[in-house]
Formats: structure tokens, C-alpha cells, sequence
């Protein structure tokens, strides 16, 4: 059994809990609304994957799927097609005719930014992959590939012969006797 | 012929009021208990989360109803019953405002009596409730249940006999009256501190709510005796418990707050009557803001300390208040007669 001091003591300090709850009371919530506002990300933040495309539109993927080779998920398929002036979706012989990545089974360790010969594909901060079905977390290039930028083309384009033999930068200037 | 229909027309109103009380101290609870933990609380369903009561009870009533294989099927469906009628007519001899028929049962002479009695039946909800459903986590709420609320309730009449013994009268509204006169000085709260204490406290235990809770500790018992319930029978112990929650407060305010009184409660006519719902209505609400209050800052009593603080600490408080009292009383202390 307590003494009665101790008692006492115990007693005395029940009003201050009830005073800092209290306080609370009139603080502003800390709650986010979530859908609606959104804590900002760091700018290195790993969000989800985009492939980027050259200033002309052309894609910078080439399908080399080395980023599928440093997938430790194994999350990354990629199918390779080739390129012609004529029908040309990127730089060099060929590019991604596939590109899929599992979403549920990414884990985000950005291993496939690091692998990418052409910086082509990018982790941003930007919000996470959701969905109601596990095929559509499967994201496909519709989704991955950001759109062209403002004045340039999307692909395919009808390119001029000669020009786009390297799969990588830099690119021959325009030859405008051409 | 009429009287019956009186009745019934004002059983009916009371429900009602009561039903949407309780949906609407749910949401109380959710938003209050929000603030004080630096949240918001719902706010989704309709204008400032005010439609989540709705939203709440559709969601129970279209839930599947299951009932476990082992469970003693009659009582299982009897207990949910059990435990909220209690909670609905202890508002029977409530006075709402001044004059009589504000309340159901009229100004009745053991109004007192009529409470504690009515209160205790309450408890057989919970025990039928754990111990019918064929589950250890329900059963040891059951238990939980019945003896803590046999505890608690001696000390509560004790701490009502105080109030009764100031007011020489067991019919609530007489104690209302007895409070009225004069002042705020007058509410029984300051002549009768300790019984007031007790009776908050003790409020709290037969409530079965923060920090007495253990009846329900999820930590320890998943949910006590509403382990093996759901959907709408889920929602009959959910009604009882909040339902209980204005009928305390509502006892709370008329013992000890002045009940329906208050300055201007003396006009004639109409004007005095609304004044006197108001009043009571506001003490209600500052009741149930403070249970939600306590539940958001005290943690859960261990159990043996339950009993423990219920015999040894709250009866011998409370009958040495009764006897100071009745000293107090037979001596003619001024304020006490």
C-alpha cells in the first residue's frame, strides 16, 4: 500500500493530464487530407518509373533490357524490335517494341536507373502505382512513356538516313542539305 | 383512452430523440476525441462528416449476420436486446425541462430508486452477451462485466443516498426543485463534491467506458463480450453503450448540475419551458464532452486495481460521505438544511 503523500502526489498530477489534453484541443490538427493535399517528396525521391524521351520525341529507350538484367524483383520485361529511317521509335538499331513493369513486384531500388546506357528510364517523385486488379499494375509503355515534349513529334518518326546510327548522344547535327 | 395515447405518442418522441442522440454522440465522440488528439475525425461523409452516423448504421444494418455454431442461439439473440432496453428507459423519469410532463413518466416519487434499479438490470446484456456466445474472450468480458459493475454500483447509490438525503426527496424533479432556488451556489456539486466525484466516477465504471473499459479491452480480450457479435447486433451494444452514455449525463446534470434549472427558468408560459430544455440540454452536452474527455487521456485501469479502488478506496468514501451528511443535516450546518 502507497503512502498517503505518495497518494496525494499521484492525485495532483491527474488535473495536468487533463490540461495537456486539453491544449490539444486547441492546436491545429496535424492530419493531411490526403487525396487532396500531399506531402511534397524529396526531389531524389524513387517514385514510380517514366521513360524519357529526346527533345525531337524520339524515345531514349533502346531495348538493351539491361535494365531487366539488374532487376533483383525480376520486374522488368522488355522486347526488342528493330528501327528503320522510316518507321524509327528511337536512336540506333533498336528499340523497346515491349516494356512492362510489375508494379507489385517492383521494389523500387531504382537498380534500373543506374543500368540504363541512355538515362531512359527515371524513378520520379511523383505519386505511387495503384489499381484494383493485379494486371493493372502491370504498367506498359502507355503508361510509362511521358509524352512528347511540346512541339516535337511522337513515335514513329520518319527520319532522315544516316543520322540516328548511334544508339547514344551525341547525335550528328542536322544536316540541312539534306 | 387518452392517457394511453399521451404515452405512447411520448415514448415514441423519446426514442427517437434518444436514437438519433445516440448517432449523433457517436459522431460527437469521433470528432471531439479527434481534436484533443491533434486530429480531425471523420469528415468525409456529407458537410463536415455529418452524414457518418447514416453511413455507420447503413453499413451494420446491410452487414451479414453470423452466428457461432456453439453459441446458446436464444440468448445470443436476446442479449443485445437485454442491454439496450435498460439504457432507453431509465429516460423514462428523466425531467427534460420544468413542469411534469416533460417527462415520460411524470414526476413519480422513487424516481431514484427507479434509476439505480433499472441501471443494474443493464448489466445482463453484457453477462448473457459473454457468456452465450461459447467464447473464452466473451466470457471473461462477461464476467468483467458483472463484477465491476456490482462494485461500482454500491458506491453510485451510496453517492446518490447523499444527494437524496440533501434534497429529502427521491423524485428527480425534486431534486431539480430542490436546486433551483438562488444561485448557481445552489447545484449540489459544490455542497456535495465528494458525492458528485463518486458518482462521475462511478458513472464512468457502469458505463464500462475509458478508463474503465475493461469489459471491452481490445488489447486484452479482442472485444470482450461483443467479441462474437456483428453487424446490427453489434450496433443494439453500441446503441446501449452510448444511449447509457446521455442517460449518465443526463443523471449527472439533474443530481448534481440543477438539472433543467437555471436563471429565467420563473418566466411564464412557453418562454420559461424552452429556457429550461435549453439549460438542460447544454448541461448534457458538457457531460458527454467530459466522458469523451477522460477517455482520451486516462489509460485503462489494470483489473485487480479495478476491484481493488472500487471496495477499498470508493464505498468507505462514499459511506463516510453519507454520514457526514446526515451529520451535517441533523446539525443544522447552514446549506445543509
Amino acid at each position: 500500500m502507497s503512502s498517503a503523500e505518495d497518494i496525494i502526489s499521484r492525485l495532483g498530477k491527474i488535473p495536468v493530464g487533463f490540461a495537456t489534453v486539453l491544449k490539444t484541443f486547441f492546436k491545429k490538427p496535424v492530419t493531411l487530407q490526403y487525396p487532396e493535399q500531399r506531402k511534397p517528396f524529396s526531389a531524389r525521391f524513387r517514385g514510380r518509373h517514366h521513360l524519357k524521351r529526346y527533345d525531337d520525341g524520339l524515345e531514349k529507350c533502346i531495348g538493351c533490357a539491361l535494365c531487366a538484367a539488374a532487376c533483383p524483383a525480376d520486374a522488368i520485361y522488355v522486347e526488342a524490335s528493330e528501327n528503320t529511317d522510316a518507321r524509327r521509335f528511337s536512336p540506333g538499331e533498336r528499340y523497346a517494341k515491349t516494356y512492362e513493369i510489375n508494379m507489385l513486384r517492383c521494389i523500387f531500388c531504382g537498380y534500373c536507373e543506374d543500368a540504363c546506357p541512355t538515362n531512359a528510364i527515371v524513378l520520379e517523385p511523383i505519386e505511387f502505382p495503384t489499381g484494383y486488379t493485379r494486371e493493372g499494375m502491370i504498367y506498359a509503355k502507355d503508361k510509362l512513356l511521358e509524352a512528347p515534349p511540346a512541339g516535337a513529334n511522337g513515335t514513329p518518326q520518319v527520319t532522315p538516313a544516316g543520322r540516328f546510327n548511334r544508339a547514344i548522344l551525341p547525335f550528328p547535327p542536322i544536316d540541312a542539305s539534306v | 383512452m387518452a392517457p394511453i395515447l399521451e404515452f405512447t405518442l411520448k415514448s415514441v418522441a423519446l426514442i427517437l430523440i434518444a436514437l438519433t442522440g445516440f448517432a449523433y454522440t457517436t459522431l460527437l465522440e469521433r470528432k471531439f476525441i479527434g481534436r484533443l488528439q491533434a486530429r480531425i475525425g471523420p469528415n468525409r461523409a456529407g458537410p463536415q462528416g455529418l452524414l457518418q452516423p447514416v453511413a455507420d448504421g447503413l453499413k451494420l444494418i446491410v452487414k451479414e449476420s453470423i452466428t457461432p455454431a456453439q453459441a446458446d442461439k436464444l440468448i445470443y439473440f436476446l442479449a443485445p436486446a437485454l442491454a439496450v432496453i435498460p439504457a432507453l428507459i431509465v429516460f423514462a423519469v428523466i425531467p427534460f425541462g420544468k413542469g411534469s410532463w416533460l417527462s415520460l413518466a411524470g414526476d413519480i416519487n422513487i424516481g431514484v430508486l427507479y434509476v439505480l434499479a433499472v441501471l443494474s438490470v443493464g448489466v445482463y446484456g453484457s453477462v448473457l452477451a459473454g457468456w452465450s456466445s461459447n467464447n473464452k474472450y466473451a466470457s471473461l468480458g462477461g464476467l468483467r462485466a458483472s463484477a465491476q459493475m456490482i462494485s461500482y454500483e454500491l458506491a453510485m447509490g451510496l453517492s446518490i443516498v447523499a444527494v437524496v438525503l440533501m434534497a429529502s426527496n427521491a423524485s428527480l424533479n425534486g431534486i431539480v426543485e430542490y436546486q433551483q432556488p438562488g444561485n448557481i451556489l445552489g447545484w449540489l456539486i459544490f455542497r456535495q463534491p465528494v458525492a458528485a466525484a463518486i458518482f462521475a466516477i462511478t458513472a464512468l465504471a457502469e458505463l464500462a467506458r475509458a478508463p474503465f473499459d475493461l469489459v471491452e479491452a481490445e488489447q486484452e480480450l479482442t472485444a470482450g463480450f461483443i467479441t462474437e457479435y456483428g453487424g446490427m447486433k453489434f450496433a443494439l451494444f453500441y446503441m446501449s453503450e452510448y444511449v447509457k452514455m446521455i442517460a449518465m449525463s443526463a443523471l449527472f446534470a439533474t443530481f448534481f448540475l440543477g438539472g433543467w434549472s437555471g436563471p429565467g427558468v420563473n418566466e411564464p408560459g412557453a418562454l420559461g419551458v424552452i429556457l429550461s430544455v435549453l439549460y438542460f440540454a447544454v448541461k448534457v452536452f458538457v457531460c458527454l464532452l467530459c466522458i469523451v474527455w477522460v477517455r482520451a487521456t486516462l489509460p485503462r485501469f489494470r483489473y485487480d486495481k479495478l476491484m481493488s479502488f472500487g471496495w477499498k478506496a470508493l464505498l468507505p468514501i462514499a459511506l463516510a460521505n453519507v454520514m457526514v451528511t446526515a451529520l451535517l443535516i441533523v446539525s443544522g450546518v447552514p446549506g445543509y438544511k
